[in-house]
Order: structure tokens, then sequence, then C-alpha cells
């Protein structure tokens, strides 16, 4: 569980069009790195390059190489398939599963692939699952009911149970707050906090306060004018990132005077 | 940031809020009138009901819009004039439907009866005799056309929605839409060429309208499936790769159930559009009177058929034969009611999961 990753050299095009350029960075085991930057300048894009959940689009590929843990994501002869089963994401809108119960939106990434086993092994995943998720006890006695029965909050929680169901070893979260009030805001927040004890997490955030509460590094991302592809501009300790930037722009961007 | 507009240019009426409202009972007051007025045209004047209708619409169209007009104001005026129209646009589409509904149940019901539905014509003369060879001749063939089709018709729109790329992808939908118009009797002509290849010009039997029937069915069912697999988020496809599922196993196991009810309503819709096809049938399954299970021997009666030749050729007297015609047509039209009711039930049950 929870492996480091190294980026080197990353360029990510949509066709012709580059979205990202020369990504190099790395993200450390058991910690919560925040990539933050103003709109459309390729953190979703990189996130789900993380992943190689952006081959889902066609035209879109990478050049560059992603290791987990000294395996290279875009190797030769590795399966897009498996790599998604050891580096899960949570996407910013809720996207429960509609045709299934919560109980079976958890056990989905098992069940699913056709790995379904006992049904008290089964019951024990769900449990874990959703108390990972702070969700245990608003759900449990309604586990047979529609996952879209919850609300957005919970349906994001249960996202998050879904996820880490299939224990992978990062969790990839682009926005997964920001179609959500206060109170499960924080309920997510406290709870990154706790899965970060067993995995690596990757968090895009528009939230400055968000980043600077729970992330131990942020990466900063810009982008040049429109049609320029985005680059990281920065990269360190949120702590430093927050007080002493050493980049004109992320200061500018941090306190808030663009973007 | 406040800025205050001064309303100068607006009249008194438009800076109120509130306008005048017309009371509930105005619009059936108003019709309720013109029905009184027509009614009274025809019985005392003798006036011809055509015209007395045409009248009492166009009254409709005029005096309710502008009743609103003066009382309520322009768009409510407009809003009124477009209820009246789309109305009326309602009331002439369902009109040919319930006299349709109301011609054939009360011509069909003298003959539909158990021995209708439990007996063939064989040795029928005269009176008596029934359709049930139709009626089965119509659910083999349309079933097996069916059990074609589907299959074909779902993995044709699952490859067009979530593989079809370029150029192979164009070609199918373009096959599709071509096929879609073609006219019932060169399906029927096909299945006859391609079987008469094999078994010599004087084949017939049920397999043959079954593939006639595929071939106007298939394209029906590759479209309503196709759009039943647009409608399902991308978001839901994303979450199962996230999962680290296969995309053949989110197609299976993930989209088409969050399209079942759809694709449900949609093969049903298709089947109901084959069942009461003439032409085709005519030509590859022909006719017999007598009850005949085997699709892949010899010909087969079938519902339209039967409600064909019963009319078309009586035999002496002509009422029996004209009366079973009327009863077959109603025997069709309740399978194709019974259809409907089948593709609700069936997208009720896929429609959530508690309902399991
Ligand atoms: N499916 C796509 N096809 C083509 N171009 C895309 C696609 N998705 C994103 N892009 C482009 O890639 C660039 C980066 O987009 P991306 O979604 O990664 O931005 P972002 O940083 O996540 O923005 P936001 O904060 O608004 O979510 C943008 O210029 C966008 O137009
Ligand atoms: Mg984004």
């Amino acid at each position: 569980m929870a492996k480091r990753i190294d980026v080197k050299d990353l360029d990510i095009y949509y066709g012709s069009f580059r979205a990202v350029e020369g990504v190099t960075m790395s993200i450390e085991p058991r910690s919560i790195t925040a990539l933050i930057g103003p709109s459309g300048c390729g953190k979703s894009t990189f996130l789900r390059s993380l992943n190689r959940m952006h081959e889902v689009i066609p035209g879109a590929r990478v050049s560059g190489s992603v290791i987990l843990d000294g395996q290279d994501l875009y190797g030769a002869g590795v399966d897009p398939v498996s790599v998604r089963r050891h580096v899960g994401m949570v996407f910013q809108r809720p996207n429960p599963f509609p045709t299934m119960s919560i109980y079976e939106n958890v056990v989905a990434g098992m069940r699913l692939n056709g790995r379904g086993t006992r049904k008290a092994a089964m019951d024990e995943v769900v449990e874990g699952a959703l108390q990972g998720a702070n969700l245990w006890n608003e759900v449990k006695d309604r586990l047979d009911r529609p996952g879209s029965s919850l609300s957005g909050g919970q349906q994001q929680r249960l996202c998050i149970a879904r996820a880490i169901a299939v224990k992978p070893d990062v969790l990839l979260m682009d926005e997964p707050c920001s179609a959500l009030d206060p109170i499960s805001t924080l309920a997510i927040e406290d709870l990154m906090d706790q899965l970060k004890k067993d995995y690596t997490i990757v968090i895009v955030t528009h939230n400055m306060q968000q980043a600077a509460r729970v992330s131990d590094r942020t990466g900063f991302f810009n982008i040049a004018g429109t049609g320029q592809p985005g680059k990281l501009i920065e990269m360190d300790e949120t702590s430093t990132m927050f007080s002493t930037p050493s980049n004109q722009a992320t200061e500018d961007y941090i306190s808030g005077r663009f973007g | 940031m406040t800025t205050t507009t001064t309303p100068t240019d607006l009249t008194a009426a438009e800076a109120s809020l509130s306008q005048g409202r017309l009371p509930r009972w105005s619009t059936p007051a108003t019709v309720a009138a013109v029905v009184v007025l027509g009614a009274l045209a025809i019985l005392v004047l003798d006036a011809p009901v055509p015209l007395v209708v045409g009248l009492g619409v166009l009254a409709l169209l005029v005096a309710l819009p502008a009743l609103a007009w003066v009382v309520e104001g322009r768009r409510r005026a407009n809003d009124r004039m477009w209820t009246v129209l789309v109305t009326i646009a309602f009331a002439l589409a369902l009109l040919p439907l319930l006299s349709l509904m109301i011609t054939v149940t009360q011509n069909g019901l003298a003959r539909f009866d158990w021995e209708f539905l439990t007996t063939d014509m064989r040795g029928v003369l005269g009176e008596g005799g029934g359709a049930l060879h139709a009626i089965v001749g119509t659910l083999i063939i349309t079933g097996l056309a069916t059990v074609i089709s589907v299959p074909v018709g779902i993995m044709t729109a699952v490859y067009l929605v979530e593989y079809g790329r370029g150029r192979l992808a164009r070609a199918i939908t373009l096959l599709v839409d071509v096929m879609t118009g073609i006219p019932s009797i060169v399906a029927g002509l096909f299945a006859f060429a391609l079987f008469s290849i094999f078994f010599g010009p004087s084949v017939r039997f049920g397999i043959g309208g079954a593939v006639a029937l595929s071939v106007l069915m298939i394209p029906v069912v590759v479209r309503s499936v196709e759009e039943m697999l647009k409608l399902v988020p991308n978001e839901l496809r994303e979450a199962s790769y996230a999962l680290g599922v296969s995309q053949w196993r989110t197609i299976v196991r993930v989209v088409l159930p969050t399209a079942a009810a759809g694709i449900a309503t949609g093969v049903t819709l298709a089947i109901a559009r084959v069942i009461g096809e003439t032409a085709p049938l005519l030509i590859i399954t022909g006719s017999t009177n007598i009850l005949n299970t085997d699709p892949v021997d010899g010909r087969m009666s079938s519902l339209p058929i039967f409600t064909y030749y019963s009319y078309t050729i009586p035999g002496v007297p002509p009422e029996f034969g004209v009366e079973r015609a009327w009863a077959a047509a109603l025997t069709l039209f309740l399978i194709v009611m019974l259809l409907n009711l089948v593709a609700r039930v069936l997208s009720r049950i896929f429609g959530s999961p508690t309902s399991r």
C-alpha cells in the first residue's frame, strides 16, 4: 500500500494540442499532495494521467514517464486496467452507479471485476470501506437503498468508499468537495487526514484554505495564455508554499491577486 | 453595486407586478358556451356538422386569446392561443386512434371468442373456425425475428456508441439509416431470394418470414439502443474504469444495465412495429389454414395475412369471413397493447435497484 510516484518530463496531449508540458515531480507516500492553479491549466489532465484515465478520451496521449514504486505506468506492456486497480480516483461530481444499491456500489469494484466473494467477506469489506469513508453510521440501516437516494455529500463519501474498497495504493481526487457544503467538506477533509495513514493522496482543489489545511505538499500549475500548455511552476512543502513561495506567480495566485 | 433604474418608459400596467387574472372557470365556461351554441346550430338550424365543428374551433381560437388579451395582457393571450392550438393538434392526432380502437373493438368482438382463439381453419367453410394457426404463426415468426434482431441490434449499437470510430462506424451508421428506409416488401423479396437459392423457388416457411422481419427490425433496434446508450452519462463509465474495470465489463455490467429500461422499451416498440407486417410474409411464409408450429417446414399463417385473406376472400356467405377478419385485427391489436404494457413493466423493473 501507499506507493510513491515519480513523474518525469511528462507532456500530455489532446490530439495535437499540448495541454500540459514538462512536469517533473515526486509524490510522497502516506501524504497528501495538493495541486492548485487557475482554471484550464491542466490540473485535471495531469491528475488523470496518473492512472491513465485520460486515455479514455480519443486522441489523448502522453510522453514522459510516471513511475509508481519503480514501475513505469507507461512502460511497454503495462495494462491501463490494472494500473487503475492500483491508482483509484474520486471525481468532482459524485457518481454512484444508479442501478446499484449502496451495498452494491461499495463492492462494485470487486463485483464488476468478477471477483465477488462470499457474502460474509463482502459484508466485511462494505463495513470497512463505509467506516473508512465516515459513512457507515448514516447508511448502515439502509444498505439496500439506491446510492442515488443519498445527499450529495453522502454520495461523494460513498464514492470514496467505493474507491477504497478495492484497496488501491494511491487515491486521486479531482475537486472532491466542490459540489459540497462546508460540513460535508469538513467531513471529507477529516477523512483524507485519516486515509493518508494508508494511502498516497493527490487532490486537485480550487480552495486555497483547503489546500493549506489538508495537504503536506502543494504544487502550483499555471498557464501562460490560452492555447499554451500548462506547466508546474513550483512545488514545495505546503507551509513554505503558503508563506514564502519562491515564485512571484505563485505568490500572486495564492494571495488572490489573479486567477 | 446597486444601480436604481427609474421605470420611466414603462406603462403603468407593465410597471405593476400584478395584473388582472381571468377566473379559473373562464376557460371551461367559454368552451361550454361554444359547444352549446354549436349544438343549437346543429339541432335547431340543421347546420352541417363539419362546418359547425370548424367554426366552433375557430371561435375558441379567437375568443380565448381575445378574452385573455383584454383582461390579462399580451403574454397570457399568446399563451392561451398556443394552448388552444396544441390542444387541437392533440385532438386531431388522437381522433383517428380512438376511432380505430372503437371500430376494431366493435367489429371484432362478434367473433372474439374461445373457439376463435383455440381452433384453426381446417375444414371450415362458412361459420365457425378460428385463428389459432395465425396467432401461433405470428408469435413464432415475430419471436424468431426478435431472437435474431435483438442481439444483432444491441451489439451493433454497442459497437457504434462504445467502440466505433472512423470509417467503419460511419459506414455502419449509413447502412443502418438505409435499412430503416427499406420498404417491407423488399425485405420479403430479399428473404425469398436468399432462401430460394438453397431451397428452390417454391420455398415457403416461417423462418424466412423471421429473417425478412429482422431486416426491418434490426435498424429500429440499433437506433433506439444507440440513443439509450448515449444517454448513459460518461461519468458512470469513468467511475467504472477508475475501479480498474475493463471496458467490456463496464459495458456489460454498468452501461447496459443503466440503459436497460430504455432498451426494453425500444425492443418492445420494434416488435410492435413488425408484428403487423403483411407484405414480406405474403411472399416468404405464404398462408395456410392449418396449425403449423414448425418454422422450418412449410407454410405458416400469421394474423395480418389471415386478416387479409379473410377479408378479401371471405367465402360464401361472406359475413363469417369478414367477422373473422375483424376478430383477427382485434387480436393483433390486443397483442400490441400487451407488448406496450410489458415494456412499461420492464422499464419499472429495470429502473431502480430497490424494486428487485
Ligand atoms: N477532452 C478534452 N479534449 C480536448 N481538450 C481538453 C479536454 N479536456 C481538457 N482539455 C483542455 O486541456 C486543458 C486543461 O484542461 P483541464 O481540464 O486539465 O484544466 P483544469 O486545470 O482541470 O481546469 P479546472 O480548474 O477548470 O478544472 C484546457 O485547455 C482544456 O481545454
Ligand atoms: Mg479540472
